[in-house]
């Protein structure tokens, strides 16, 4: 087998060695009724012509997102990755490389995660980053969770435009840990309803912008309002991208931003591994979940970076720590940062506005197509239409013209009464010959 | 033609030792280059992509568009190949040298698996892309569904948990869920003092208060100590087995059956899988939920922190409460359950957004079928085997904590043969880093005083793990003879030496700032 190196000469020669007769003398502390000894039922090993063949045909019973025109989002978005960053990402030193627990010999990962943490707070607005969350919904589930130990109070209020995967998600975690969350009404544009929802109990509220319907909202009255009472704003982003066109959350009063990475330098991968963002005022730092980085100088005085702040974490702190998470996501963090790094500051500003011209000539496509209305006005590279009919069936529809026309909001969240809303999105990778298909198609397929 | 050898010393008896206090002019060393952090590059009108001209009419957005700056540098493409190239050289990996990370499992990563999962039909595939679209993808899940529950004995599995200590949650979210059902909510979860820090965090995180039980003197769970503190308040036990100091719990299926006798739930943290894989079936010790990392026994990489997967198998009693989604067969192929209604009502919720860690579903699949089931057998008994040849072959210098029997996947010492020698664990682990190796786990599982924990899997070969021992044993002379400083200063030979975690812990520099980057250590020169 390709993978083991012990020949049966070396087997033979460590068992003398150890003074055990046999492999099963070392098995022996494993009760006898658990003993496997028959074969599972399961194929013998493969030789990786014939593994790989198998995982050809599975992937070409997908329909790959490059086939042709595509417009979903909702929480995951096509973007075109650097082949730089993808071969950077595969060299042995970064991926077969561990957690940095010994720093004199991993200042190659910890040096990248400071990069991380200072690009993402700068793209957030906000004091400090930590070094990646699982992905944003998770991460949205983690700052509910740190509102409640900063302000020692139990109520979440979820806006109505969160993403349903991000909200059941935080309800799923944050209930289990003894929080009251309260989501509101699933609404197009109702973000400022938050308002009136906010109390003397309320830990946080939790507003996402660009939504899930892709409208973009100006959050800072809600941030005054908030804070006023003694609660703290978080802001969920799920399209980073976004952050080189749109006021950041901290600019707009934001105490906690989280937002989904994918889009910066790691691919769809049909929803995994992601990358969560998680950004926080300083003053909260102590009570943030996650890794953190930072800086300090070895024997000599020559600088060098450390993991820090760990006695927040699960490996010191047990079932005192801020947080259960260990493993992050190293690698797409890793992915992120030499995107960014290429993108610079010039080129994310350029790729975002690429972005919002492309959604820009799809609302107006889309919008000009008879009995399909636009609902989402101020939006970056996302919007929701209304269509005369079930969305669902009108996406089957439109696959048989090749079009994959978005995500049905109905998949999201069946219960919200929205049957016939769909949301499109469009990015870079969107050609406007893609964006005149995708309008004849639907055109055709309304007049029917 | 032979080498050029004029004008420099290409003899061992040429080259002066090392001499202390030694510095290069401008801070690189060799082959490692002093590199800056991108920020101090003056890269912030730079950008290494090239753009199509976009309309930059953002007067649509109004207010919201941003208007102050960034503040992100970029570079070139080469100077940003060259950057990370650089930090890549800082780094220690699998690929260079053993990495005898206890309870990690830093096993070789298969570079076909990184070819699948590149596949365009997995990588470029969107989550909520049509289900008809998505036919290869759902199959996967399924076998490797499949092929988990065959090799743990368990009738269901969750797929969606991101990692190791997210499959804790998800198991004892069930748990609290099947409890619940029962209108019996209950209180405590019961943790071994020598389980891995993650196992409390999560017990806590679901709301639970934690209840430790002692050790017995040959490092197991105490069963006497179990029974006096198993009670109708307690929810599950969580068990990592084989256990952190690299043992099997010789009494595991009377652990289960005490826990299942007050009505609790047996919680298998299977971090240590890689052990048993292919030779022993959870299932049949009475488990009823356990996580799986694919990054340790299915050799996905570990990159340096992560993207891992956690997927939880689950006992009939618990299966009803999965979380959403999942993958059925349907009249017209295969379908994903994604909403809690219906037949799906008791499912506990969601972990996170969409299906799970579909990168490394596709590389876990393409190793096992690589391996199939004997393959994997032979891998856990490698991997056995190679702990107990580092057990035996340093036994005689070292003390290893549990002298008695075999160990499983990893070996584990104390500190007792360092006494007296003034030399730390932590101050030996350095040492072995001039020696070109990974420091061993240290100072865990917490029970044993000083423990180094050596894990070697299975894809080492004897010729580096003598190396490796030989290594160890040297270094054991060294400590006895008094060599200290060789211990104390270590690392010395790394890029660079000992790092002051105090100073970052009580000054926190968590982001770089223009005014408050530590100043470069003076050139020599000066």
């Amino acid at each position: 087998m390709r993978y083991l190196p012990l020949t049966p000469d070396d087997r033979a020669q460590m068992l003398d060695v150890i003074g055990a007769a046999t492999i099963d003398d070392l098995f022996a502390d494993v009760p006898a009724a658990a003993r496997k000894s028959e074969p599972f039922d399961l194929p013998h090993h493969a030789g990786e012509l014939e593994v790989e063949r198998e995982l050809a045909n599975l992937a070409a019973m997908n329909r790959a997102a490059g086939a042709g025109p595509f417009f979903c989002g909702a929480g995951a978005y096509r973007h075109h990755v650097p082949a730089t960053v993808d071969h950077i990402i595969q060299r042995s030193e970064f991926l077969t490389s561990y957690t940095p627990y010994q720093p004199e010999i991993a200042q190659g990962t910890l040096q990248v995660l400071f990069e991380f943490q200072t690009q993402v707070a700068a793209l957030t607005g906000l004091d400090v980053a930590n070094a990646s969350m699982y992905d944003g919904s998770t991460a949205c589930a983690e700052a509910v969770m740190m509102a409640r130990r900063v302000t020692r109070r139990k109520k979440a209020i979820l806006s109505g435009g969160l993403h349903p995967h991000y909200a059941a998600t935080t309800q799923t975690i944050a209930h289990a840990e003894g929080m009251d969350i309260v989501r509101q009404t699933v609404a197009f544009d109702a973000e400022a309803a938050v308002i009136a929802a906010i109390d003397s109990e309320t830990a946080c509220v939790v507003v996402q912008t660009p939504n899930v319907f892709g409208v973009a909202t100006d959050v800072t009255a809600i941030a005054e309002a908030a804070h006023e009472a003694g609660a703290l704003l978080i802001v969920v982003t799920t399209e980073a991208v976004s952050y080189g066109l749109l006021k950041s959350p901290g600019e707009m009063g934001a105490d906690i931003a989280v937002a989904e990475g994918q889009s910066i330098g790691n691919a769809l991968n049909f929803g995994g591994p992601y990358i969560g963002l998680f950004t926080c005022r300083e003053k909260l730092v102590r009570q943030m979940p996650g890794r953190l980085c930072g800086e300090t100088v070895d024997a000599e005085g020559r600088r060098g970076f450390v993991l820090t702040l760990s006695t927040r974490e699960q490996h010191i702190r047990r079932d005192k720590a801020t947080s259960n998470i260990c493993t992050n996501s190293g690698l797409c963090a890793l992915a992120f940062t030499i995107h960014l790094t290429l993108l610079g500051e010039v080129g994310l500003r350029q790729l975002a506005a690429i972005n919002h011209a492309k959604a820009r000539r799809l609302a107006k496509a889309l919008g000009a197509v008879p009995g399909v209305e636009v609902l989402t006005k101020r939006f970056f590279n996302e919007i929701a239409i209304r269509l005369p009919g079930d969305a669902t069936d009108m996406v089957e529809a439109l696959l048989e013209d090749g079009v994959v026309a978005g995500v049905p909001f109905s998949r999201l969240d069946p219960d919200a009464g929205l049957d016939d809303v769909l949301l499109c999105a469009a990015t870079e990778m969107t050609l406007d010959e893609d964006i005149d298909a995708f309008a004849q198609a639907l055109s055709r397929r309304i007049g029917q | 033609m032979t080498m050029q050898t004029v004008g420099r010393p290409t003899r061992p008896e040429d080259v002066q030792p090392l001499a202390t206090g030694f510095a290069s002019l401008t801070g690189g060393r060799g082959l490692l280059q002093d590199e800056a952090l991108i920020f101090e590059r003056d890269g912030w009108n730079k950008t290494g992509v090239d753009l199509p001209e976009a309309d930059l009419d953002g007067s649509d957005l109004g207010d919201l568009a941003r208007a102050a700056p960034i503040g992100l540098p970029g570079l070139s493409e080469p100077e940003a190949m060259r950057h990370y190239v650089r930090l890549s050289q800082k780094n220690h990996a699998i690929d260079l040298a053993l990495y005898p990370l206890g309870s990690c499992t830093m096993k070789h990563n298969p570079r076909l698996n990184e070819k699948m999962a590149r596949l365009a039909g997995f990588a470029d595939l969107h989550p909520m892309a049509p289900v008809s679209t998505v036919q290869g993808a759902l199959a996967l899940m399924d076998r490797l569904s499949h092929w988990l529950k065959t090799l743990t004995g368990m009738p269901a599995v969750a797929l969606s948990p991101k990692a190791g200590a997210h499959g804790e949650l998800c198991g004892l979210l069930a748990i609290r869920a099947a409890h619940e059902a029962k209108g019996d909510p209950r209180r405590r979860v019961l943790v071994p003092t020598s389980a891995h820090g993650t196992n409390p965090a999560t017990a806590a995180f679901v709301g639970y208060s934690v209840t430790e039980i002692a050790q017995t003197d040959d490092g197991r769970v105490d069963l006497a100590d179990l029974e006096a503190k198993l009670g109708p308040d307690v929810a599950a036990i969580m068990v990592t087995n084989p256990n952190t100091c690299g043992l099997f719990e010789r009494d595991i299926i009377e652990i289960a059956r005490l826990t299942h006798a007050v009505g609790a739930y047996f919680y298998c943290d299977g971090a240590n899988f890689n052990a048993i894989v292919g030779r022993v079936r959870p299932g049949d010790l009475g488990v009823d939920a356990m996580h799986i990392n694919l990054h340790k026994t299915f050799s996905t990489p570990h990159g340096g922190g992560g993207p891992g997967a956690g997927p939880v198998v689950l006992s009939e009693a618990l299966a009803p409460f999965a979380p959403a989604p999942w993958v059925v067969h349907g009249p017209e192929g295969l379908t994903l359950v994604e909403e809690t209604v219906g037949e799906a009502a008791q499912a506990f919720g969601r972990m996170s957004a969409f299906h799970g860690q579909m990168g490394m579903f596709v590389r876990a699949y393409a190793y096992m079928r690589s391996h199939g089931a004997d393959g994997l057998r032979q891998v856990a008994e490698d991997a056995v085997l190679n702990a107990n040849y580092i057990k035996a072959r340093l036994s005689g210098a070292m003390t290893p904590a549990f002298p008695d029997g075999p160990c499983m996947h990893e070996a584990l010492f104390d500190d007792t043969w360092l006494e007296g020698t003034g030399v730390t664990t932590l101050d030996f682990a350095k040492a072995l880093i001039d020696e070109g190796f990974h420091p061993m786990t240290m100072y865990f599982p917490l029970v044993v005083h000083g423990a180094m924990l050596i894990e070697p899997t299975e894809t080492e070969s004897k010729q580096e793990m003598d190396r490796f021992c030989e290594a160890l044993l040297a270094l054991a002379q060294a400590a006895k003879a008094g060599d200290v400083d060789r211990f104390k200063g270590a690392p010395y030979l790394a890029p660079l030496r000992r790092l002051d975690e105090t100073l970052a812990a009580r000054k926190p520099r968590l982001t770089w700032k223009p005014s408050s980057g530590v100043a470069p250590a003076p050139l020599a020169a000066e």
